[in-house]
């Protein structure tokens, strides 16, 4: 079969591209080594079906960043049959830049010359015959969004990659260009595939290329020496570079006729941008996004309406579906509403198994019913809020806004050694940590990637909102104190500060380095991909019901086991869960979460706390339903956990083991702080480069949150304690930049 | 008159002389178009003063004061 790669700048469309041609057959992998993600599909249109592998987008086949070596590695050792290069013809100079350096390697290549809608709108000609005469690579005008001309770009990429073609470069210097044709003739000579390519890399002094030919390189340098030319400075790369642009606004720039001949147009996005990215508006204006975000994900009083809405109004009393789109304090969200209707489903499949097992032996229908329904009905509740926010930071990122996000807070981050891009994954934190790890990819360089990483799941995400809505209602209803959304909001405030404070920590101490650069394309603002935001979303709730069904469906099986059957394996019923192995395992470790407030000083019941903290280590899902069956257990009447959320579960929990309020806060800042889940674990250990790495970011997890919640228990107990912990802190703080000051100088 | 592209004002414009500084942050603005000659106007400023966003070759980009400090420009002057 036939191997096609697509290759093109980054936002030039080669998503929509991809998914174009090769619909439903699409699925996503990993490079082999790397956590980036390897799009491959089938498109069957041509005379035989064609492999489409999606490149990574880049700007460049420079050596500095992953992609651009995956997508260069790619393109020189898989040999793909084609490579088609996808230009966004309203950027055509910069997107022409890529092609010049993919043009110098052996490999048939075709472009995709996309957008020329927008360039139509603009009232701007490109003469496509007249940019494939001067590159000499076959050029075809598509519109990815619309699907017009695909079919078209595969006809003549599938009569282009049936011929052979010679690596062409377009440097003119006239020195430089005869360095570069010795080379190629020296590297000919030792049998080096792609001889054009690796001629010019070297005499770049590629980094990659320098370490894959060393013995070549003293001979480039011999050759620099013989075309001594005083035009040649000691800067290679400038030369080859400003030799590029200058061919492409020579030769290519004029196939493009403007209507309006002004250098620096006000495009709308640039009008948008007046506003969005103002001096005073920007930042406010982003936080009531924010808020929009979370209140149409999360809110049960959409738009605050709740109190002017007539009497049982859209309730659908008496229905199958009662409360699901309105409920008691007003219009439900739409993260709010699906999760009603799953609720719903959910419910009838629990109700009919039920009746089917009614009449097998009792530990039979337990583990069905509650083991096996129970834990995944509790976790596909869950699935709804988290792809709707998914989907909402999906829209800003397709849409161009995420880019601007990042150039308006990029100053803020920089006093956390963070550059503006790190912001994105880690606001991805708030719905799922795993995209949001994977997201790191983006920062460049690996010690900020590493400090990412590890403070991402202090940003607590869309699993772990159940823990505080189920512990925060528990404290409101029993204790009648505070409200359910302020101590929530405070506690993701809480947070946020400790994520922030560990990254100055970790920048300041272990992962010292300069902050990395912030040299980004702020890309027009355009319309989301329906297509490309469902594809997204149906990847994303595939890989989280894999998870339901695997990691959570067997640690679920475990736990119910455990805690229905006694050291001698006898089949205990809920009530008798005290002789457990589960609550012996919960007992034994309970002193460890004394200084957290939910250890020993509790009463009979306290290991219930140190039970769903450690099963929360399998999946955050799990607290909340571990309480839900362990309140069950020791003595509460029957608690349904999907009908208030957890909240009865908790109260019970409260009232059996008199745990304090700050003792409660504590078990949320506990659990939001520590290990996340397992496949939040996988995927960090994924975005690491070593062992060591991974298992001191282990450390660190479980150090930062027995410290946080230490601190919010000891602070809750005794409010004068946060003195000392500021002033540790404070001192901390001072001692390190006094050591870092002394380094500094002994190192100069 | 020559000056630094940090030291511009918005709505400033001008053509670039020469960019210096690491090999890294240099490779990465030859890569996104700023190379001698290349036409840059100073659109913009963030919130906070840094960083700053630019158009060249017709697209916009953004870049911290620290990274503009690397590249010397000759100033168009305002027709």
């Amino acid at each position: 079969m036939y191997r096609f790669c697509l290759a093109g700048n980054p936002n030039s469309g080669k998503t929509t591209l991809f998914n174009g041609l090769t619909g439903s057959t699409a699925h996503v992998g990993n490079w082999p080594g790397v956590t980036v993600d390897k799009k491959e599909g089938i498109y069957r249109k041509c005379a035989e079906p064609i492999a489409i592998v999606d490149l990574p987008g880049i700007y460049s086949l420079s050596p500095y960043t992953q992609e651009e070596v995956i997508a260069r590695n790619y393109i020189l050792d898989e040999k793909p049959d084609c490579v088609i290069n996808i230009i966004d013809a309203t950027n055509l100079e910069r997107n022409l830049y890529l092609t010049t350096q993919i043009m110098e390697i052996d490999v048939p290549v075709i472009l995709a010359l996309n957008m020329m809608d927008a360039v139509k709108k603009r009232g701007d000609k490109i003469d496509a015959d007249e940019l494939e005469k001067r590159l000499g690579l076959p050029v075809v005008e598509i519109s990815a969004l619309k699907g017009e001309g695909l079919d078209k770009l595969m006809e003549r990429a599938y009569e282009t990659c049936k011929k052979k073609r010679e690596g062409k470069t377009v440097i003119e210097n006239t020195a430089l260009k005869h360095l570069i044709g010795d080379i190629k003739i020296a590297l000919e000579g030792h049998g080096v595939k792609n001889p054009m390519f690796h001629a010019v890399k070297l005499v770049e002094l590629d980094e990659l290329e320098v370490l894959m030919h060393k013995e070549t390189v003293n001979m480039v340098e011999a050759f620099k020496k013989t075309h001594n030319d005083k035009t040649f400075g000691d800067d290679f790369e400038a030369l080859i570079a400003d030799a590029r642009y200058k061919y492409i606004t020579k030769y290519f720039s004029p196939t493009l006729k403007r209507k309006n001949e002004e250098k620096f147009v006000v495009t709308p996005s640039d009008k948008a941008d007046k506003i969005l990215t103002h001096k005073i508006w920007g930042f406010p204006i982003f936080l009531v996004i924010l808020f929009a975000i979370f209140h149409l994900t999360f809110s049960e009083n959409l738009f605050f309406l709740g109190g002017v809405l007539p009497e049982g109004f859209g309730k659908l009393e008496g229905t199958l579906f009662e409360g699901v789109f309105v409920g008691d304090s007003g219009i439900n969200s739409l993260g709010v509403m699906l999760m009603g209707v799953v609720e719903v489903l959910t419910g009838l499949v629990s109700e009919l198994v039920g009746g089917w097992l009614s009449s097998s032996p009792e530990w039979v229908s337990g583990l069905i019913c509650d083991g096996v329904l129970g834990g995944i009905f509790a976790i596909l509740g869950f699935l709804p809020q988290i792809l709707v926010l998914f989907l909402f930071f999906s829209i800003l990122e397709d849409s161009g806004y995420m880019a601007r996000i990042a150039f308006i807070l990029d100053r803020a981050l920089k006093k956390f050694g963070l550059s503006g891009r790190a912001f994105l994954p880690m606001i991805m934190g708030f719905g799922c940590s795993v995209p949001a790890m994977i997201n790191t990819r983006t920062l460049a360089d690996e010690k900020e990637k590493l400090a990412t990483v590890r403070v991402i799941p202090f940003f607590s995400c869309g699993a772990k909102l159940p823990i505080l809505t189920a512990v925060a209602g528990g404290i409101v209803s029993y204790f009648g104190v505070g409200n359910v959304d302020f101590i929530t909001y405070g506690m993701y405030i809480l947070g946020i500060a400790t994520a922030l404070i560990a990254v100055i920590l970790m920048r300041e101490t272990t992962l010292k380095g300069e902050t990395p650069p912030f040299i980004m394309e702020l890309p027009a603002y355009h319309a989301p991909q329906v297509k490309n935001l469902i594809m997204l979303l149906w990847d994303k709730a595939k890989h989280f019901i894999q998870k339901a069904f695997t990691i959570i469906l067997a640690s679920t099986i475990v736990i119910w086991v455990i805690s229905h059957f006694d050291f001698s394996w006898n089949y205990l019923t809920d009530e008798q869960m005290e002789l457990s192995i589960l609550a012996g395992f919960g007992k034994l470790i309970q002193p460890l979460f004394t200084p957290v407030g939910f250890g020993s000083q509790l009463k009979a019941f306290g290991w219930v706390f140190a039970v769903a903290a450690i099963t929360g280590l399998i999946a955050k899902e799990n607290v909340v339903s571990t309480l839900g069956t362990l309140a069950a257990c020791i003595g509460a009447a029957a608690i349904d956990v999907e009908v208030d959320g957890g909240v009865g579960a908790v109260s019970a929990m409260i009232q059996a083991t008199g745990v304090t309020l700050p003792a409660l806060l504590a078990f949320i800042a506990f659990n939001m702080t520590t290990i996340p889940c397992f496949a939040a674990v996988a995927a960090a250990k994924g975005e690491m480069a070593s062992k060591s790495k991974f298992n001191w970011t282990l450390l660190f997890w479980v150090a930062t949150s027995y410290i946080v919640s230490s601190a919010v228990y000891l602070i809750g107990t005794a409010w004068w304690t946060a003195f000392i912990y500021l002033a540790v802190l404070v001192v901390a703080f001072v001692v390190i930049k006094l050591y870092n000051k002394k380094r500094f100088a002994k190192e100069k | 008159m020559v000056k630094t592209l940090d030291k511009f004002a918005i709505g400033e414009s001008g053509k670039v002389i020469s960019v210096s500084g690491e090999r890294k942050i240099k490779r990465r603005l030859y890569d996104m178009g700023i190379t001698n000659g290349a036409d840059i106007y100073l659109r913009k400023k963030a919130p906070l003063g840094d960083p700053i966003e630019v158009t060249v070759r017709s697209y916009e980009l953004s870049l911290r004061n620290s990274e503009a400090a690397c590249i010397t420009m000759e100033v168009t002057p305002n027709v």
